[in-house]
């Protein structure tokens, strides 16, 4: 099969990579870019786990082909924290306890940092319909919402 | 698909040549979450991708004289940022804020939704409703399909070889309009329609109905405008009784299937519940305006 030579900026960095056109964008960096934060939980769009955006556009990365990536802005949970830093929405689904498994968290993170950039004071009923592409067998929930709402109290100061 | 080709053509010539020239199976990329879950789980096994999201005409909203056209590629997303879209279109949105999770609606498209040609598609009904038409293009020119009229079984549509929907054009809003869209589903968010009615009306300064169209999701192979249900409500105040023969021409007109959810009965009634509830929404909302 012929590969597409790609070039997207990933969490700051320019990188280039050779993908098959029937790689997913979650196969390319988990694959061939060894970003292995981003998860698969289903690969048909139903869990989240596999959240990033493009372009500041919140997607399941599952169903996006790494060929579309082309000469887009990617952000993934690896980018997530400054260095040794947390990012407030981390440091507080550590704090609420908001992960048991933690498979569902990367994409969770992602989400809901999308949701506050987009609606930095949401009530409960928003955090819970934003986040309602993300799928967790664990946690219930309700401690996930808690950490947002905490969070977003935060990053508000 | 072990030599798939991928390819974004930029213009609708590129596009409709591509496609028209593939001996093989062709499909067209919009937003991928039918598309890409099919690759996934070898349901269709394509030789070539064309994605029409770099082609100007499939991603812009615009307005012509005082109609809306937008491109049949544009995401629910970006229909869902279109303040005046949302004012002038609430029906179509209310099936366009159904599609799927947040991620899903950042890159599902109408124009994908149709095409896909599932009986229970959200968005389908409300466009029926609202009487949009599908421009297309193809090898062998332009045609203008009405939207009802593009589906014509399970997975299937009219379009022929090489054949893209471009845009859909509504018509302009008269004053005193309302529209909605309802379905029925065990879960909120995330499950596919048992049941889905779009109305859209037109009052006259007295509040009677001059003009209204009705579509069902979701009880027969195909999407279905309901010209009787319609007609239940032109000439009428929409009072209780044009209320019931709505909902009575709505459960004639109902040619389901019968599955774990739902059964025939049980989708017959609901679709006269839903038309009678969401007239009453479309009623409100041309009240209003
Ligand atoms: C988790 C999940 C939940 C969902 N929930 C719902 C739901 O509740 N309700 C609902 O209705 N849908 C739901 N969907 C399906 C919905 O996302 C799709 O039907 C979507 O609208 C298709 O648009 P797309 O742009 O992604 O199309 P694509 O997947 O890119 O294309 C779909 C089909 O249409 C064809 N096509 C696309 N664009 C054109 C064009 N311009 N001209 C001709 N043919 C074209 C393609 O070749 C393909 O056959 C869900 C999907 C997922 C993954
Ligand atoms: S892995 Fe992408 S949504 Fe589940
Ligand atoms: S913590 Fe296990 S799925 Fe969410």
């Amino acid at each position: 099969m012929t590969k597409h030579h790609i070039r997207t900026t990933i969490n700051g960095d320019e990188t280039d990579v050779l993908v098959e056109p029937t790689q997913s964008l979650l196969d390319v960096l988990r694959d061939e870019l060894h970003l292995t934060g981003t998860k698969e939980g289903c690969a048909t769009g139903d869990c989240g786990a596999c959240s990033v955006t493009i372009d500041g556009n919140l997607v399941c990365s599952c169903l996006v082909l790494g060929v579309e990536a082309d000469g887009t802005e990617i952000e993934t949970i690896e980018g997530m924290a400054s260095g040794d830093e947390l990012h407030p929405l981390q440091e507080k689904f550590i704090e609420h306890v908001a992960l048991q498994c933690g498979i569902c968290t990367p994409g969770l993170l992602i989400a809901a940092k999308h949701l506050l950039e987009e609606n930095p004071d949401p009530t409960e009923e928003e955090v819970r319909y934003g986040l309602a592409g993300n799928l967790c067998r664990c946690t219930g929930y309700q401690k996930v919402v808690e950490a947002v709402l905490d969070a977003a109290q935060v990053m508000q100061k | 698909m072990q030599n798939l080709r991928y390819e974004a053509p930029e213009t609708l010539a590129d596009a409709t040549a591509l496609l028209s020239a593939e001996d093989g199976v062709a499909r067209i990329l919009a937003g991928g979450t039918d598309v890409i879950v099919q690759m996934h789980s070898d349901l269709i096994e394509p030789d070539l991708i064309v994605d029409v999201k770099n082609i100007p005409e499939l991603t812009e909203i615009a307005k012509e004289g005082g109609a809306y056209r937008f491109g049949a590629a544009v995401s629910g997303k970006t229909l869902m940022l279109h303040e005046d879209f949302n004012k002038t279109w609430p029906g179509i949105m209310d099936g366009v804020q159904l599609l799927g999770s947040l991620q899903v609606r950042g890159r599902a498209s109408v124009g994908g939704n149709l095409c896909n040609a599932s009986p229970a598609a959200d968005s389908v009904p409300p466009m029926i409703a609202a009487g949009a038409v599908a421009s297309v293009i193809g090898p062998n020119g332009a045609r203008d399909i009405p939207v009802e009229d593009i589906v014509t079984g399970p997975g299937r549509t009219c379009l022929e070889k090489g054949e893209i929907v471009v845009s859909f054009l509504l018509p302009e809003r008269p004053p005193r309009s309302g529209d909605a869209y309802l379905r029925f589903t065990p879960r909120t968010e995330m499950d596919i329609a048992v049941v889905g009615a779009g109305v859209n009306l037109t009052l006259d300064g007295g509040g009677a109905c001059t003009a209204a169209r009705v579509a069902l999701g979701a009880v027969a192979p195909t999407p279905l405008l309901v010209a009787e249900a319609a007609d239940a409500l032109i000439g009428t105040k929409v009072d209780d009784a044009a209320m019931e023969a709505l909902a009575a021409a709505a459960r004639a007109a109902c040619n389901p299937i019968d599955d774990k959810r739902g059964t025939i009965e049980f989708r017959t009634k609901v679709a006269g519940v839903l038309a009678r509830r969401a007239a009453a929404i479309a009623l409100e909302r041309a009240g209003a305006n």
